[in-house]
C-alpha cells in the first residue's frame, strides 16, 4: 500500500510540476462548457429573408415588420426580381418573398385564383427551408381560420432552449476526450523515454502501475466534473432536477472508463504521436457520430444504430439528459449505469492484460 | 529554393516511412465520407406520435388515417388518457402527444374547443419540427372535415419554390460540411503534431543550428500537408460523387482554390500552437479545443444565424465559417468566385495572417 503511494505521489509531482499543462487541462473543460452552451443551438431561427416587392404597399410593409419581429425571421432588404437568385446563391439570404404587383386586390378576394404571395427557398438546407416555409405560410394566413384549432405545448424544455440539451453531450464528449488524452500519453511515454525500464526492474506490481497511473488524473478529473457541473447549474441554467447522486456518480464512472480507454491505448502503442492521435483525433468521430450528442440516436439508419451501442458516450448522454434535464431519479438510469461500469471493467481489464503482455 | 525542396523531401520521406500516418490518412477521409452523412443527416423522420383521445368520435379516426398517410410521423399508439400517454413520453417511446378534448368532434365549427400537441423538448429539433408536422397534417385533416360537412374552404393564395437541393436531401447539405470536418482535423492535428514531436525528440536543434531560415522551415512543415489534405479532398470528392450523387454545382476550380487557401490557415493554426507549446500533450489539448471551436461554431451543424449576436460576431472571426458558406454555395448551388469574393478575401487574408504569425512564433533559441 505504502509503495502505491509513493507511486501516486510520483506521478502527480510530474502532473504538478508541469503547470501549463495542468492549466491547459483545466481551463479546457471550462472554456468549452462557456462557449457550447451558450452558443450553439440547433433550433431554426433568424432566418435571413429578402423581399422583392414591385408595389410597396402599405399592406405589405405591414407584413414585413410582423417577420422582422418574429425571432424566426430577419428581414435583410428588398431585391429587385433578376437578383432573386444571386441573393439565395450567395447565402445572404435563405428564403425570398415575392409579392404581387396586386397584392392587396388579391389577399381582399378581388382578383380569383391568382397567388398573391410567392416564397422561394434556398432548399439546400431542407430543415430551414421546411420550417420557414411552414411559418411564413401561417403569417401570411396561407392556412385559413383551421390554425385557431390548434394549441402547442413543449414539455420539459419549455422555451425550446438547445443549451439544456447541449450540455449532457458536451460533457459526454469533453470528459473522455480530455481524460484519454491525459492517460493516453502516460504509459506510452515512459516507454518512449526509456524511464519504462525502471519501473519494469521495480518490485511493482502492473496493477500498481496502472492503478499510480489513474489516481491522479481522477483527481484533476474531479475538479473538471466541479467546474462543468458549477457552469452547467449557475451560468447556463440546466435544470438538474433529477438525483445530484447520480449525477455524480455516473459521471465518475464514466471518468474512469475514460481514463481507462486512455490507459488502453497507452499499452498498445509506441508512440506517444499515435497514442494522441487515436485518443483525440480518431476517437472524436465515433463519439460525434454514435452519441447522440449532435445526431440524435433513434435517427440513426438500422444498420449502423448497433455501432452506438458500444459507444459509451450514448450511454452516458442518455442517462445525464434523464437526470439533468427531464429530472429523473437514479434507478431511472439504472440501465445505462450498470452498462457504463460493465465496459469500464472490461476496459480496464484488457489495460492490464495488454501491459502484462509487455513486461515480458 | 533549394533548401526548402530538401526539407520537403525529407517530411515526405519521414511521413511515408511512419507505419501509422499513410494508413490514417487514407483511413480517415473514408471512414467519415461513407459513414458521417449517413448520420447527420437531420432529416427529423418517423416521430413517435401518441394520441390521448377523450372524444372517441369520428374525428380521431381521421386523424388517425392522415397521420398513418404521413411519410413523418408514426403512430404508436391510442391512450385513454393524457397520464398515462405522458407516461410513455418520459419513457422516450413516443415524442409528440396529441391531446383530442371530450366533445371536440361536435363543437368543432364554433366553440373554443382545441386539440394539444405537446411535444418533448428535450431534443428541441425534433420537438419543434415534429410539432410542426403534426399542426400541418391537422390543418389539412380539419380542411377535409369542414369540405366535407359541405363547407367552403378558402384557396390558398401562397405558393412555394424551392431552389437548389430539388432532392430535399439532407446527406447533399451536410457532405461539403463533413470535407470541412476532414480538411479540419487532418490539416490541423497532424502539422501541430508533427512539429512539436521534433520538439520534444530534440529533432528540431539541427534545424535550430543550420541556416535555414524560419520561412523556409515553417513552408517545409505546411506544404506537405497541405498536399496530403488535398489528396483527401480529392478523395471525398469523388466519393460523394460515387456514393451520393453529388456532383458540384459550380466550378471545381473554385472549390480547389478555397480549399487550397483554407487548408493554408488551418495548418499555420496547427504550426503555431506547435511553436508555442513544449509538449505534445499540450498542443494536443489547444489543437482540440480549436477544432471543436471551428467544427461547432462554424454552422458545420448548427445554423449561425440562430447563435447569440455575440456568439455570431465570434463565429465571423473563425476562418471555417467563411469555408462551411462557400462550400455549400458552390458545391450545392453552383455560386461563382464573383458571387463569394467575400469569403475568398476573407480566408486570403487569414492564409497570410497566420502563415506570417506560424512562421515568427517558431524561434530558433530556446
Amino acid at each position: 500500500m505504502n509503495r502505491l503511494l509513493y507511486f501516486i505521489k510520483k506521478e502527480s509531482l510530474h502532473i504538478l510540476r508541469d503547470i501549463r499543462t495542468l492549466l491547459v487541462v483545466i481551463g479546457i473543460p471550462i472554456l468549452l462548457m462557456l462557449l457550447f452552451g451558450f452558443a450553439i443551438s440547433t433550433d431554426v431561427n433568424n432566418i435571413n429573408v429578402a423581399v422583392c416587392a414591385p408595389v410597396r404597399a402599405e399592406s405589405i410593409e405591414k407584413v414585413i415588420s410582423e417577420m422582422d419581429n418574429s425571432e424566426l425571421f430577419t428581414f435583410k432588404g428588398y431585391v429587385n426580381p433578376d437578383e432573386i437568385d444571386r441573393a439565395l446563391r450567395s447565402g445572404k439570404v435563405g428564403i425570398v418573398v415575392v409579392f404581387a404587383d396586386d397584392y392587396d386586390r388579391i389577399v381582399s378576394g378581388r382578383i380569383p385564383d391568382e397567388k398573391a404571395v410567392q416564397i422561394v427557398l434556398d432548399g439546400s438546407n431542407p430543415n430551414v427551408a421546411a420550417s420557414g416555409a411552414a411559418y411564413l405560410t401561417a403569417m401570411l394566413g396561407g392556412m385559413g381560420s383551421e390554425a385557431g384549432l390548434v394549441e402547442n405545448h413543449i414539455l420539459y424544455n419549455p422555451q425550446m432552449k438547445s443549451a439544456y440539451n447541449f450540455v449532457p453531450g458536451i460533457l459526454g464528449l469533453i470528459f473522455i476526450l480530455v481524460c484519454a488524452m491525459m492517460t493516453s500519453i502516460s504509459i506510452v511515454r515512459e516507454k518512449e523515454l526509456g524511464t519504462m525500464e525502471v519501473l519494469l526492474v521495480s518490485p511493482v506490481k502492473p496493477i500498481w502501475i496502472i492503478l499510480s497511473k489513474m489516481v491522479p488524473y481522477f483527481l484533476l478529473s474531479c475538479i473538471n466534473l466541479i467546474s462543468t457541473l458549477l457552469i452547467a447549474k449557475f451560468a447556463l441554467g440546466v435544470p438538474m432536477t433529477g438525483s445530484i447522486f447520480g449525477i455524480i456518480f455516473i459521471s465518475l464512472t464514466y471518468i474512469l472508463l475514460s481514463l481507462g480507454f486512455g490507459l488502453l491505448v497507452s499499452t498498445v502503442t509506441d508512440k506517444q504521436m499515435v497514442a494522441l492521435l487515436i485518443s483525440g483525433m480518431i476517437l472524436m468521430l465515433p463519439i460525434m457520430m454514435f452519441s447522440g450528442m449532435l445526431f440524435p440516436v433513434e435517427n440513426l439508419p438500422a444498420v449502423l444504430k448497433p455501432f452506438s451501442y458500444i459507444v459509451p458516450a450514448r450511454w452516458y448522454i442518455d442517462a445525464m439528459r434523464k437526470l439533468m434535464i427531464e429530472g429523473l431519479e437514479f434507478s431511472g438510469v439504472i440501465l445505462e449505469f450498470s452498462i457504463l461500469c460493465f465496459m469500464t471493467v472490461g476496459i480496464l481489464r484488457v489495460a492490464l492484460m495488454k501491459f502484462n503482455d509487455r513486461l515480458e | 529554393m533549394g533548401v526548402l525542396r530538401t526539407l520537403i523531401i525529407k517530411e515526405i520521406r519521414q511521413f511515408r516511412r511512419n507505419p501509422f500516418m499513410p494508413k490514417l490518412v487514407v483511413m480517415f477521409p473514408l471512414m467519415l465520407i461513407l459513414v458521417m452523412p449517413w448520420i447527420a443527416t437531420m432529416d427529423v423522420k418517423g416521430i413517435n406520435v401518441g394520441i390521448a383521445d377523450y372524444d372517441r368520435s369520428d374525428i380521431s379516426q381521421k386523424i388517425v388515417s392522415r397521420i398513418d398517410a404521413s411519410e413523418y410521423l408514426e403512430l404508436k399508439g391510442m391512450f385513454a388518457d393524457y397520464p398515462s400517454a405522458l407516461a410513455e413520453l418520459e419513457d422516450g417511446k413516443i415524442d409528440l402527444i396529441l391531446e383530442i378534448p371530450a366533445g371536440f368532434g361536435k363543437s368543432m365549427m364554433g366553440t373554443p374547443e382545441k386539440v394539444s400537441i405537446w411535444a418533448n423538448g428535450v431534443n428541441a429539433m425534433k420537438g419543434s419540427l415534429g410539432s410542426q408536422y403534426l399542426m400541418q397534417t391537422l390543418l389539412k385533416c380539419f380542411q377535409d372535415i369542414r369540405a366535407s360537412r359541405g363547407l367552403s374552404i378558402p384557396e390558398s393564395t401562397i405558393e412555394t419554390v424551392n431552389f437548389y437541393n430539388p432532392t430535399m436531401d439532407y446527406k447533399h447539405y451536410m457532405i461539403p460540411a463533413i470535407i470541412i470536418m476532414l480538411l479540419v482535423m487532418v490539416g490541423g492535428f497532424l502539422p501541430a503534431i508533427n512539429l512539436v514531436m521534433e520538439k520534444e525528440l530534440g529533432t528540431i536543434e539541427q534545424i535550430n543550428v543550420s541556416p535555414v531560415n524560419r520561412f523556409a522551415f515553417t513552408l517545409s512543415k505546411l506544404i506537405p500537408f497541405w498536399i496530403i489534405c488535398l489528396i483527401d479532398l480529392g478523395i471525398c470528392m469523388v466519393l460523394a460523387w460515387l456514393v451520393y450523387g453529388l456532383d458540384v454545382a459550380g466550378s471545381i476550380w473554385a472549390i480547389l482554390l478555397a480549399a487550397a487557401l483554407f487548408i493554408m490557415v488551418i495548418s499555420s493554426i496547427g504550426v503555431i500552437l506547435a511553436n508555442l507549446s513544449e509538449t505534445m500533450q499540450q498542443t494536443m489539448f489547444l489543437m482540440l479545443f480549436i477544432i471543436l471551436t471551428f467544427i461547432l461554431m462554424s454552422g458545420l451543424y448548427t445554423p449561425v444565424e440562430s447563435m447569440p449576436l455575440w456568439a455570431q460576431k465570434l463565429a465571423f472571426c473563425l476562418p471555417p465559417t467563411y469555408m462551411v458558406e462557400l462550400m455549400r454555395a458552390v458545391y450545392l448551388k453552383g455560386a461563382t468566385i464573383s458571387d463569394l469574393w467575400i469569403n475568398y478575401v476573407a480566408l486570403g487574408g487569414f492564409a497570410v495572417l497566420f502563415g506570417v504569425l506560424a512562421a515568427i512564433t517558431y524561434k530558433k533559441r530556446g
